[in-house]
């Protein structure tokens, strides 16, 4: 029992790293394909000259992210089977058929486009590279949809029969529509917005603390910024309404979140900060607001919210874990809207390329989106425990009957080649960043070091 | 009714005759490194695979979500008795992956990359037939799942079969690198491609006896008397494909060994897929067996029959858009 235990819970960390490693770099490239995809637009449409050298830059970027995101997505879709072969026995037969029309849908129309985007600018023509670019950014878009989709029917599944000890979908409309999906889908393509708009902001941040003020710089600062301006706030509504839906169908989660133990008559207050405990059975040093919990999650004054005392000790969510990433979620969300706002009366002002202070900020800002979102992430997962589908399938009972020392050794591995090669992908891609677009736009046809242009002959050649 | 569980074998057959055929000359080019060290023909040897690398991958992780959908107990249980040499093969992948992007950037570490490229592809291949080789020796499953030891995969055969796997993506990359180069690095890929050729063919051989030495299933699909004949051009096909080869290595044709190569791999895939029938894991898991709920097939099949021609389509234009022979300076990674 000890050993199988072990098995598990190496399992749950190696995906935990392996997913965490891996989500970073879609939530890139999802802002990113649709960034480029509005840049290319603008090119075509106003042919002014910095928004193809914004694109020339912002693609090297895109290849990198893209990149990595591709390696490590590849081992995700082997690793429900190769850690979680209970899981993929039990749910296969609704989380497979997703996972297909993913690959179908998104993957190959991503990678299918790619190579054109990168590299075929000189071959093919401009609408047609432009087509190109459209089609790699309805593509992760569409990604976001099914793998969305697959989680959320883990979260909250519907539209399904268990029969024969595994699940057998009877409807694929509410299997895929499911209760927790329209929120999770908007709020996690929004937060890969987020992500985008943050990095490039605090991008042009860093140039324009170097002293640049060329317009692409500027450009890409405002542009980001503007996109966070509209965005950061419309994510905390969608926030609210994610967790107004998730009072009603994963109560325990909620609970947890809020470090509340006891269920409160007329009125939960909120724990704005504290130390839940899940063996002493209470949140130490906590700091409440009467009526808060009421007005922000059942949008009443005197809502009731259950404790966590009113689930049986097995199937509480770790509250130490959610309590504080939750907290880091909101606090950093709260941030982005204040920079956003900042960000606009500095530009009413005219002082938005000279406030030094707030270049600082948004550059500081830069890696925020991505700890906001992996922290969005830890609460839902974690919150879900200890259950693998929600109310049917405990983790537990989801893991392959491997040995603990085949999952710790393929665990050192996975650590070992994510830190080297990833480690090196997130350096390289750094060093793009920091060396910025070039200082002068390009001339006519726009050449990045990504795509230099095959001379004419080559192209004679090519067609012929 | 349809039988939609043999119409999805035939897909998933369909997605990984496309992965070896596809990843299989992108996975070789890394194996050929190791004999071209000049970095111009080195970013030649990358760049010409560089616009389409991704799509030739994606094709690896249909065949998994295709398993997953359609067959989730193959999927879960083969891959948990696979561990060991999946998770080698996904590590290697990883750093052939980030190698593409990265070894162009790259100064001080350039030559790091280059190994990683190297190994990395050299790796993914031979744990592929591993994998191949074990999925042929087959495995037990009891209750849905995996039944034997965490190195049952490890076998003389098994082993031998990854080599196997290599030699066979080192001749599609060399046939590959013929039809897409030009002068002296062309030359010497021809010179290189009659001696590969043998020696694959002598490995194909090997195969081919141990297999049914291996297995008395399979010894008995091949041998009995009325089989025996339908399958007496395969050795004649294998002789036909050398002597293209040679013919075309002679006549310096640019498409014809990559052509040869190419039915040498089709062969010897129908041959594997003559073996494994009607199980889909040997010894005993048939196709009807392993099936998803009806429900499940036919919901994700809907999606093949729409979106594949269209996958096809596009990864075909892509193909075209860059066609034609890929010199130094070209457009792709540097």
């Amino acid at each position: 029992m000890s050993t199988s235990m072990s098995a598990l819970d190496l399992a749950r960390v190696q995906f935990a790293f392996s997913v965490t490693f891996h989500i970073v770099f879609p939530a890139l490239t999802i802002g990113l394909a649709s960034f480029l995809a509005v840049l290319e637009g603008l090119w075509l449409k106003t042919r002014n000259a910095t928004y193809l050298q914004l694109f020339d830059f912002w693609v090297k970027i895109f290849a990198i992210a893209f990149g990595m995101g591709v390696v490590s997505g590849v081992v995700m879709s082997y690793q429900f089977g190769t850690n979680w072969s209970g899981f993929s026995n039990f749910a296969g037969p609704v989380t497979g058929p997703l996972l297909t029309y993913e690959v179908l849908t998104a993957f190959f129309l991503e990678a299918g486009f790619l190579g054109i985007m990168l590299f075929g600018r000189q071959k093919v023509g401009e609408r047609a590279h432009f087509v190109a670019t459209l089609m790699v950014a309805v593509g992760t878009l569409i990604s976001t949809f099914w793998i969305l989709a697959s989680n959320s029917w883990m979260q909250t599944p519907q539209g399904y029969e268990i029969v024969d000890h595994r699940v057998v979908p009877v409807d694929w409309f509410k299997v895929i529509f499911n209760p927790s999906f329209p929120y999770r889908l908007a709020h996690m393509a929004i937060a890969a917005f987020i992500c985008g708009s943050l990095v490039v902001a605090a991008t042009g941040a860093w140039h324009l603390l170097k002293g640049r003020r060329d317009p692409a710089v500027r450009k890409m600062f405002t542009m980001g910024l503007g996109l966070l301006l509209v965005l950061a706030p419309v994510q905390a509504l969608v926030g609210d309404a994610h967790g107004l839906n998730t009072r009603e169908h994963q109560p325990a989660k909620i609970a947890a979140i809020e470090g509340l133990w006891e269920t409160e008559r007329g009125g939960t207050s909120l724990n704005l900060f504290g130390w839940p405990d899940m063996e002493a059975e209470t949140t130490h040093y906590a700091l409440k607001v009467p009526h808060l919990g009421s007005l922000i999650l059942t949008h009443t004054w005197d809502g009731e919210i259950k404790g966590l005392k009113s689930f049986p000790r097995e199937d509480r969510p770790n509250s130490t874990i959610v309590f504080w990433s939750f907290r880091i979620m909101v606090g950093l969300g709260l941030l982005m809207i204040a920079a956003g706002i900042a960000g606009f009366v500095l530009r009413r002002r005219g002082r938005l390329f000279d406030a030094r202070w707030f270049h600082r900020l948004m550059v500081a800002m830069g890696p925020a989106g991505f700890v906001s979102l992996l922290a969005g992430w830890v609460t839902t997962e974690a919150g879900r425990q200890p259950w693998v589908v929600y109310g049917v399938m405990r983790t537990a009972d989801a893991v392959s009957p491997l040995s603990a020392q085949q999952v710790s050794v393929s665990l050192a591995l996975f650590v070992a080649v994510y830190f080297a090669v990833f480690g090196s992908g997130v350096y390289f891609l750094v060093r793009v960043l920091l060396a910025g677009p070039g200082t002068h736009p390009p001339e006519g046809g726009g050449v990045g070091d990504q795509t230099r242009t095959p001379s004419l002959d080559n192209r004679r050649a090519a067609r012929g | 009714m349809l039988d939609l569980s043999l119409i999805w074998a035939g897909v998933i057959a369909l997605g990984v005759l496309l992965y070896i055929v596809l990843d299989g000359f992108d996975l070789g080019i890394g194996i050929l490194f190791t004999l071209f060290d000049d970095d111009h023909e080195r970013n030649v040897m990358v760049n010409t695979i560089a616009p389409v690398w991704d799509g030739n991958e994606t094709w690896l992780v249909l065949g998994g979500a295709g398993l997953f959908a359609a067959f989730p107990v193959v999927y879960a249980a083969a891959l948990s008795a696979l561990y060991l040499p999946l998770v080698l093969m996904l590590a290697c992948l990883i750093f052939r992956g980030a190698a593409f992007e990265l070894r162009g950037r790259a100064r001080r570490s350039r030559h790091a990359w280059d190994l990683a490229f190297c190994g990395g592809s050299a790796g993914a291949a031979f744990f592929q037939g591993v994998v191949l080789g074990a999925w042929i020796s087959g495995f037990p499953i009891v209750n849905r799942e995996y039944a034997g030891g965490p190195f049952d995969w490890l076998t003389a055969f098994n082993l031998f079969v990854g080599l196997g796997v290599v030699l066979t993506y080192t001749v599609l990359g060399c046939g590959w690198l013929i039809y897409k180069t030009e002068g002296d690095m062309q030359r010497r890929l021809f010179k290189l491609m009659s001696p590969l050729i043998v020696v694959l063919l002598g490995a194909v051989a090997i195969v081919s006896a141990w297999t049914p030495l291996h297995s008395p299933q399979i010894a008995q699909r091949w041998f009995s008397t009325p089989n025996l004949f339908w399958f007496l051009p395969v050795p004649v096909v294998a002789v036909l494909a050398w002597f293209g080869t040679r013919i075309g290595v002679k006549r310096e044709h640019p498409l014809l060994p990559f052509a040869m190569s190419l039915l040498l791999v089709f062969l010897g895939y129908s041959g594997l897929l003559i073996s494994l029938w009607p199980n889909l894991v040997p010894p005993s898991l048939t196709i009807w067996q392993a099936a998803a709920p009806r429900e499940s097939q036919a919901f994700a099949l809907v999606g093949v029959a729409i979106v594949l021609p269209v996958i096809l389509a596009y990864t075909a234009y892509a193909y075209w858009v860059f066609r034609g022979k890929v010199r130094p300076g070209d457009a792709g990674y540097h």
